[in-house]
């Protein structure tokens, strides 16, 4: 009896496996029509990239690699054969559709396909040869999972062909594939992701949307000073992740500077839900507590605080903040601080573009955010903006460089100084940080309560970009 | 200071009650069929979900959701034994972990594909009891006392009614026990049921506390190891001093190290004792 | 030596190199990535093996040599500025060194206790990385980019790497091989079988435990170095990743534990049959309930594994199927 069910098992396992082998036949060919299209490619459509091959040795592995994604994308996008005068360019990136990113990583993902489709909807971006380049996303799930990226990026790479990437969410994950890109010599736009440490590794392709972490709560401990000037003590929990470090060790840094004593430095491990221990830890009369990590912990830690009823005049937190989703923890939510790389209200404009001598780029402010609620139906957060911001960056390199090539998109991209309705953009070109944004600024949203009862959340600093008026929180 | 310590003691206290309840369904199993439940995290989580998806979509309290996942938890363990544990129960120790780890992966991977790996939040917030400087949410008290509720109703269970006499005589000789006419399999499989009730029981009261993922369960059990080993495995009495001794040292730790040593102190202590006396602070069985 | 000369080693072996070579001259990086990640694979089985199929040591936490040894060599790497070669093998030695010092304590225990003992260092040695300083903490280490130009750049330092796992996992399956076929090994079945009978027959149990646990360990210090260089950084929670550890234990029982043969085409199936499902839309998410599934069954009806199985029907194809 016990022969033939083991019989059965085995024979099911077997079957299964030879389905799999020959399941994955397809990338083999592909790589061989690759190989073969390599010399094909060199003669029509792209005559720069072929005039370059024979000039550099060690690129010519990577830029053939860069003209092999036209022949199997052109032909897997548009009609084969490839027309002269159009491309499909491929973006790869993988984003956070589930687990503990999924809230931020979901904003991203619109921000990036509401540019898409504007931008093939006005036919493409011309390029100096006169081709055509429209735009198409291959992306994966990550899951919020490190590895993954890893894997994912091997692959949109090496299987799918991507020109060139977006970073996924988080300094974390970010951190991770952008190892991969500069391995294999593809531009990467980092969003969502702040912090610094990646730009000091020698890497000389990756670029930064966002203002890097170390700008990132400085500005709250000026509110505090501002607010309540006789405020000594500032305690600070935060997420041992990347980008939180380096947020909360500039922070620290900083209001030791400018004379606060910092009480309680204390980091909590990913995935934590129990924040009693680190809240019990925070001395009485402590004047601000700071810090925080990504959406889901912070947001927890808010309302924990609000449950234990902690006292202090001023709550900062990162992330969580100026996302909309932040008022459903309800009453935990009023009065808390956020630092913010974009809001609604912001003032950037042609104008002020002009002003300073920048050149500006993309839709306004008013622009995105009605395109944005049209399409989704919902206010968009940074998150999302900050996605719409790293392919428009991309755009707006490969329009100044009139190719899509690597070397000349990434010289437009050195030199880039610009403002778009995202802010100012411009990169650290330096050896040691090279990518670091520069010339990005943060704004700091509080949250209000209005008339009807309902928490909206209001710049209220820099005084210069502000609509509203900080306060101290309320005793609970 | 001292406010400090009084927190966080009775924080790790009221919670080490819940840690107990966790760790005593994966005691019951090991004292009654020396099988270790790998799958015992899954089962926390079905706890979990369950009461949120009862509280989201039907709107029911979820201290009242206890026993309608009490109940879930007892068909999932039965069906647990009958399809992979009965087969390798009296196979070589290797057998019956992989099996039921094998069964975590495939509750894991269905939940995975069902519901994601997103944080979800039951939004039951019933406020905080301040008495002086100590600050105690009415949760994590509530989550307490339907602990020792369901310790108190298991040890009635265990020790006035018949089959729970029976199940105690098949953890002490299964032989005899067959001997003296007891059923030993369906037994066995209502023990397992019992150990998987108080997994799910212990996810639900989790629930009510902190937010959780589809792979939250995953700490706990590990958690339920530790005080397993500490309490002695077999031994659900011990499992509640061992959970209840957790809570305290969570609770304590982090006044004096940076609280991310914990988990190092935790595991340490684990195989410390499963070295040193591995019969557990109470005494194994 | 008579081990040599049988058939079973040489057929494995030259399978194994001639995939490699296939790979070099195909010189597809898609194909590089997948092998590295099978390869790396049959060599954490067949070294897991060493310690479970011939000793019967249940060890859930076997990652935990990947894990240390390869945060060791990383570090070397990274911090020390050493070569790669120094630094892998130095990561092995320690990961060894780490398992005969465990091993005093923890080899003491039998069965499920062993077993649970290993879950726990597994998460000590994470917990504790992940608040040492020197190896970063828990945002763990990484490399700076012009490391790789040391090795001609990041192309040839991907393809170096996928060489010396290639060639790792060709050691560890021979040691594999001429374990089971030596003194040692028998006497470590010996110990699978029955510990005190065993020790009764004069099979020194507490040396030869330690020695197998070492010698288990030793491999994935090396890998775990190589793999942590590829991916330019390491954070406490990739290195010490329980679920990988079981996995591990999966192909091992998959393909049939005991023999050399069975991690190899365990690794293999279990990972092919992991990467596809990652990446196909439908299935995605499914892939770590159909993994249990063939777990479950080949725990209930085949315990032996394919392997296993296979000898038992097939006894003309023992010399073959080693």
């Amino acid at each position: 009896m016990r022969n033939w069910k083991g019989k059965i098992v085995l024979i099911l396992l077997a079957a299964g496996l030879v389905l799999l082998g020959c399941g994955q036949e397809a990338p083999k060919p592909q790589a061989k029509k690759a190989s073969e299209a390599k010399p094909e490619a060199a003669k029509p459509a792209a005559e720069k990239p072929a005039a370059e091959k024979p000039a550099a040795e060690k690129p010519a592995a990577e830029k053939p690699a860069a003209e092999k994604p036209k022949d199997p994308a052109a032909e897997a996008k548009s009609d084969p054969p490839a027309k002269a005068g159009e491309k499909t360019v491929i973006i790869g990136f993988t984003s956070s559709k589930s687990g503990k990113f999924k809230t931020e990583g979901g904003r991203q993902i619109n921000g990036l396909n509401l540019w898409m489709e504007q931008v093939n909807a006005k036919g493409g971006v011309k390029l100096a040869d006169g081709t055509m380049v429209k735009f198409a996303f291959k992306d994966y799930d990550d899951e919020s999972n490190k590895d993954r990226v890893q894997e994912l990026y091997t692959r949109l790479i090496n299987n799918d062909k991507a020109d060139f990437l977006i970073s996924p969410y988080s300094s974390g994950l970010a951190d991770a594939s952008a190892v991969i890109a500069q391995q294999y010599n593809k531009i990467m736009i980092t969003t969502g992701a702040a912090s610094d440490s990646t730009y000091k590794k020698g890497y000389t392709l990756i670029y930064q949307a966002y203002t890097p972490a170390s700008r990132y709560l400085t500005g709250a401990v000026d509110m505090l000073a501002k607010l309540s000037p006789k405020s000594k003590k500032i305690a600070i929990i935060y997420e041992k992740a990347k980008f939180s470090q380096d947020v909360v060790n500039a922070l620290k840094a900083y209001a030791t500077s400018k004379g606060f004593k910092v009480v309680l430095f204390d980091g909590y491990d990913k995935d934590t839900t129990d924040f009693a221990a680190f809240i019990n830890k925070i001395p009485p009369k402590t004047d601000a507590v700071m810090g925080g990590g990504h959406f889901a912990d912070t947001s927890t830690l808010t309302k924990q605080l609000y449950e234990k009823k902690v006292n202090a005049k001023l709550f900062a937190f990162l992330v969580a903040p100026p996302e909309p989703k932040f008022a459903e923890i309800g009453a935990a939510c009023f009065a808390v601080v956020g630092p913010s790389q974009w809001e609604p209200a912001a003032k950037y404009s042609e104008e002020a573009a002009k002003a300073a001598g920048m050149t500006w780029f993309g839709p306004s402010v008013q622009e995105f955010d009605d395109s944005y609620k049209k399409k989704y139906g919902e206010d968009p957060s940074y998150h999302s903006a900050g996605g719409y911001a790293a392919a428009l960056i991309l755009q707006a390199a490969i329009e100044k460089a009139g190719s899509i090539d690597t070397d000349k998109v990434k010289k437009a991209l050195d030199d880039m100084n610009m403002m778009t309705f995202f802010g100012v953009t411009k990169f650290d070109t330096g050896k040691d940080n090279h990518g670091l944004q520069a010339g990005h600024d943060m704004v700091y949203i509080q949250w209000f309560k209005d008339p009807k009862g309902e928490f909206v959340k209001k710049i209220v600093w820099p005084v210069a970009a502000a609509s509203a008026k900080p306060f101290v929180c309320p005793a609970r | 200071m001292v406010h400090q310590l009084i927190n966080s003691l009775t924080d790790g206290f009221l919670l080490g009650f819940v840690y107990g309840l966790a760790a005593m369904g994966l005691s019951l199993i090991w004292g009654v069929m020396s099988v270790i439940n790998l799958a015992h995290g899954p089962v926390i989580t079905v706890g979990m979900l369950a009461t949120y998806l009862l509280f989201v979509h039907v709107g029911l309290n979820p201290y009242l959701a206890i026993v309608v996942v009490a109940g879930i938890g007892l068909v999932l363990g039965l069906i647990i034994y009958i399809t992979a544990v009965h087969r390798v129960i009296s196979a070589p120790h290797l057998s019956s972990l992989l099996a039921t780890f094998a069964v975590n992966m495939i509750i894991l991977g269905i939940f995975n594909a069902v519901f994601g790996g997103d944080q979800n939040n039951i939004d039951f917030s019933l406020g905080s009891l301040s008495i002086g400087f100590l600050n105690v949410t009415y949760s994590r008290l509530l989550a307490a006392v339907g602990a020792v509720a369901v310790t108190v109703f298991l040890y009635l269970y265990l020790y006035f009614t018949r089959t729970g006499k029976s199940i105690r005589a098949v953890a002490n000789n299964r032989e005899a026990a067959e001997l003296m006419g007891i059923p030993s399999t369906r037994v066995l499989a209502l023990s397992f049921g019992l150990g998987s009730l108080l997994a799910a029981v212990a996810g639900s009261l989790i629930s009510t506390i902190f937010p959780f993922t589809i792979f939250s369960g995953g700490p706990y059990e590990l958690k339920s190891f530790v005080i397993c080993v500490l309490g002695g495995l077999g031994n659900p009495l011990g499992a509640l001093l061992g959970g209840l001794i957790l809570g305290l040292m969570e609770g304590l730790i982090p006044i004096w190290m940076p609280t991310s040593w914990v988990p190092v102190v935790e595991f340490g202590l684990f195989v410390f004792v499963l070295v040193v006396r591995p019969t557990g602070l109470l005494g194994a069985k | 030596m008579r081990a040599l000369k049988q058939p079973g080693l040489w057929l494995y072996v030259a399978a194994l190199v001639v995939w490699g070579l296939v790979v070099w001259f195909l010189d597809d990086p898609t194909l590089r990535e997948t092998s590295f990640t099978l390869l790396m694979y049959v060599g954490l089985a067949s070294s897991l093996n060493i310690l479970l199929g011939y000793t019967g040591y249940v060890s859930f936490g076997h990652i935990v040599f990947f894990g240390l040894g390869g945060y060791m060599g990383f570090y070397l790497v990274s911090v020390q500025e050493w070569s790669l070669y120094p630094a892998a093998l130095v990561g092995g030695v320690f990961g060894a060194l780490v398992a005969a010092l465990l091993g005093l304590a923890v080899l003491r225990l039998r069965g499920a206790y062993f077993a649970l003992a290993t879950i726990g260092v597994n998460e000590a040695a994470r917990a504790f990385v992940n608040n040492f300083r020197p190896f970063g903490g828990a945002t763990g280490l990484s490399l700076d980019y012009s490391v790789y130009g040391l090795y001609g750049g990041s192309m040839k330092a991907l393809w170096l790497a996928f060489g010396l796992v290639w060639l790792i996992a060709i050691a560890t399956v021979v040691t594999s091989y001429l374990v089971k076929q030596s003194r040692f090994g028998l006497g470590l079945m010996a110990i699978r079988e029955d510990e005190d009978a065993a020790m009764v027959m004069g099979v020194k149990a507490p040396r030869a435990k330690t020695w197998a646990f070492a010698l288990s360990a030793f491999f994935p210090g090396i890998i775990g170095t190589i793999y942590f260089f590829k991916n330019g950084n390491v954070e406490p929670h990739d290195a010490f990743r329980l679920h990988m550890s079981i996995e591990t234990l999966v192909m091992i029982m998959l393909g049939g534990q005991g023999t050399v043969l069975g991690p190899i085409l365990g690794a293999l199936s279990y990972e092919r049959l992991r990467g596809y499902l990652l990446v196909s839309p439908l299935f995605k998410s499914l892939h770590l309930a159909l993994s249990g599934v063939a777990l479950l069954l080949i725990i209930l009806f085949v315990p032996a594994g394919v392997v296993g199985w296979l000898r038992q029907r097939f006894p003309k194809l023992r010399g073959i199927l080693e």
